[in-house]
């Protein structure tokens, strides 16, 4: 019985360590991000500059729940996610089955591999007139966007991926009898994860950089469509408070990628190695 | 010679199918104009001169707002390895700023400089910096604590072992970070341009396709997207010389 309890004792103790150091690294992490924000509403608040130029932080904030009481906040948050999520899992669906059909198939890969090499580095936003000029100001065509901007690094990452898979792990399943597509699913694809999760991770803030352009050139529901709706009637409390719900969306996104990069990776060495930003 | 041309063949069939898919009357040409229709359109431009002035003033936007970013971002991410307390401060930030999409700033630099240059170069200077910055911080942060002692005990000063170990090891890493931020002043560019400008390349895109000049809108959409192309084989070929000594 005593040991029992001792033991529930020190459980308890390094339960009380790690919560005191979690908190301990969520304070010394926001002494910055606190500080800016101090830093903007003294500097609003002092008069050199005008409201109009930098908006109280805490008018920003009052604004952002006025908007989150009507509803506004969250069709716009909404149409936001809606078009970038759905474009980007387009993207990544297409471009790991397009990276696979040319790791395999001979023609695909010469048919694609310069449309791919061009087409990476160009900026595609570029092309945003003229999908609007076939697919008109709606969803479709945003949607599209953000496929057609994210899908170029999800394609190169996995064929960088599948060619780095160890041949000896591709011979000794050839040899224990893996039909092609078993290999493909069952050894080259979970081998080829890292690559495309790294991928992945760069697409993802490309498909909501892109998908907030398109909402600022078309206007209409959405996060970019608010902003600029709000800088038309020289509204700078409600620019402000878009680029703040911005950041928080974004910022989310990231993260949650990189835990699910994490969860995805947890059998690969990689998973031991401190992360990076 | 033959070996480009059989791996370019697909770019050439598509610039194929766009001349005669129109002509033959498979698509709109409003919807898309011939390829030869765009190429004398883009001469007509050049012409013109509107190709060259809007060309002007794009890229000297962008190549000031970038230079801006490569050097404050070099800066900001060496340091904040090199001195502990720098980075406990910024870290935060910057993992904060880092995944914010770049495209939200457009609305509040036009707030801050207005319709012209100066709110450009502010977008392009802010979006780009920070991937320059995780760049330089990470190479930076990785540089070998071999290179570092033993620069040490040749007796080299604190300012000297910046410069000559730290800052060559953060390079490959850095110029990786330049790389990314090269894509996104194009993209940044030309989107602002697009929503709020009176010049530049995205102004004269949105002004032509307003006008239902489709073929000009096409020579200019192309002619960015080929800038964009090349520079990034440009940087590319810039990077391998830069960082030959490494091997």
């Amino acid at each position: 019985m005593n040991d029992r309890t001792r033991e529930t004792l020190e459980t308890e103790r390094a339960l009380a360590h790690r919560v005191l150091a979690v908190v301990g690294w969520v304070l010394a992490r926001s002494i910055a991000i606190i500080s800016l924000l101090i830093a903007w509403e003294w500097l609003a608040r002092s008069g050199t500059v005008t409201p109009f130029v930098l908006p109280k932080f805490t008018a920003v904030i009052e604004r952002i729940w006025n908007d989150a009481l009507a509803g506004d906040l969250l069709v716009n948050t909404g149409a936001t996610l809606f078009r970038a999520i759905v474009g980007f899992v387009i993207a990544a669906i297409s471009g790991v089955m397009l990276a696979m059909a040319m790791s395999r198939v001979a023609a695909v890969n010469w048919l694609f591999d310069p449309i791919i090499s061009v087409g990476f580095p160009m900026p595609k936003v570029a092309f945003l007139p003229v999908v609007i000029l076939w697919l008109g100001l709606y969803d479709v065509s945003k949607i599209s966007m953000v496929v057609l901007d994210a899908i170029f690094p999800v394609v190169t990452a996995t064929l960088v991926g599948i060619k780095g898979v160890e041949r000896e792990v591709i011979w000794s399943a050839r040899n224990m009898g893996a039909k092609d597509h078993e290999l493909m699913w069952q050894i080259v694809l979970p081998a080829a994860l890292p690559q495309i999760m790294t991928g992945l991770q760069v697409a993802l803030p490309i498909a909501l950089i892109v998908a907030i352009v398109t909402e600022m050139m078309m206007g209409g529901y959405g996060l970019g469509g608010g902003m600029m709706t709000a800088s038309r009637f020289a509204d700078s409390r409600g620019v402000f408070a878009g680029i703040v719900e911005i950041a928080v969306v974004g910022f989310c996104l990231v993260k949650g990628m990189a835990i699910l990069r994490r969860r995805l990776l947890l059998w690969h060495q990689e998973a031991m190695e401190p992360s990076t930003v | 010679m033959k070996a480009a041309l059989v791996r370019f063949l697909p770019l050439l069939l598509i610039a194929l199918a766009w001349e005669i898919a129109p002509r033959i009357g498979l698509v709109s040409s409003l919807a898309l104009p011939p390829l030869s229709a765009v190429l004398s359109a883009w001469f007509e431009l050049l012409r013109d001169g509107d190709l060259l002035i809007n060309g002007a003033s794009s890229l000297y936007r962008g190549s000031v707002g970038l230079a801006l970013a490569i050097v404050v971002g070099a800066a900001l991410g060496v340091f904040m390895a090199w001195w502990r307390p720098v980075n406990a401060f910024l870290g935060p930030l910057v993992e904060l700023f880092y995944p914010m999409p770049k495209s939200a700033l457009i609305p509040v630099t036009v707030i801050w400089l207005g319709f012209g240059d100066g709110s450009k170069i502010l977008l392009i200077f802010l979006g780009c910096m920070l991937p320059v910055t995780v760049g330089a911080f990470n190479g930076a942060r990785s540089s070998e604590q071999v290179l570092v002692w033993s620069a040490r005990s040749m007796g080299a000063s604190r300012m000297r072992m910046l410069w000559d170990v730290v800052v060559p090891s953060a390079m490959p890493e850095m110029l990786n970070g330049i790389r990314t931020a090269l894509a996104l002043s194009f993209i940044l560019l030309v989107s602002s341009e697009l929503i709020v400008a009176r010049q530049g390349f995205g102004y004269l895109i949105g002004s032509l396709g307003a006008n239902g000049s489709y073929e000009a809108m096409f020579a200019v959409v192309l002619t960015v997207a080929f800038l964009g192309f090349a520079a990034d084989r440009a940087y590319q070929l810039v990077m391998q010389r830069v960082l030959r000594w490494r091997q």
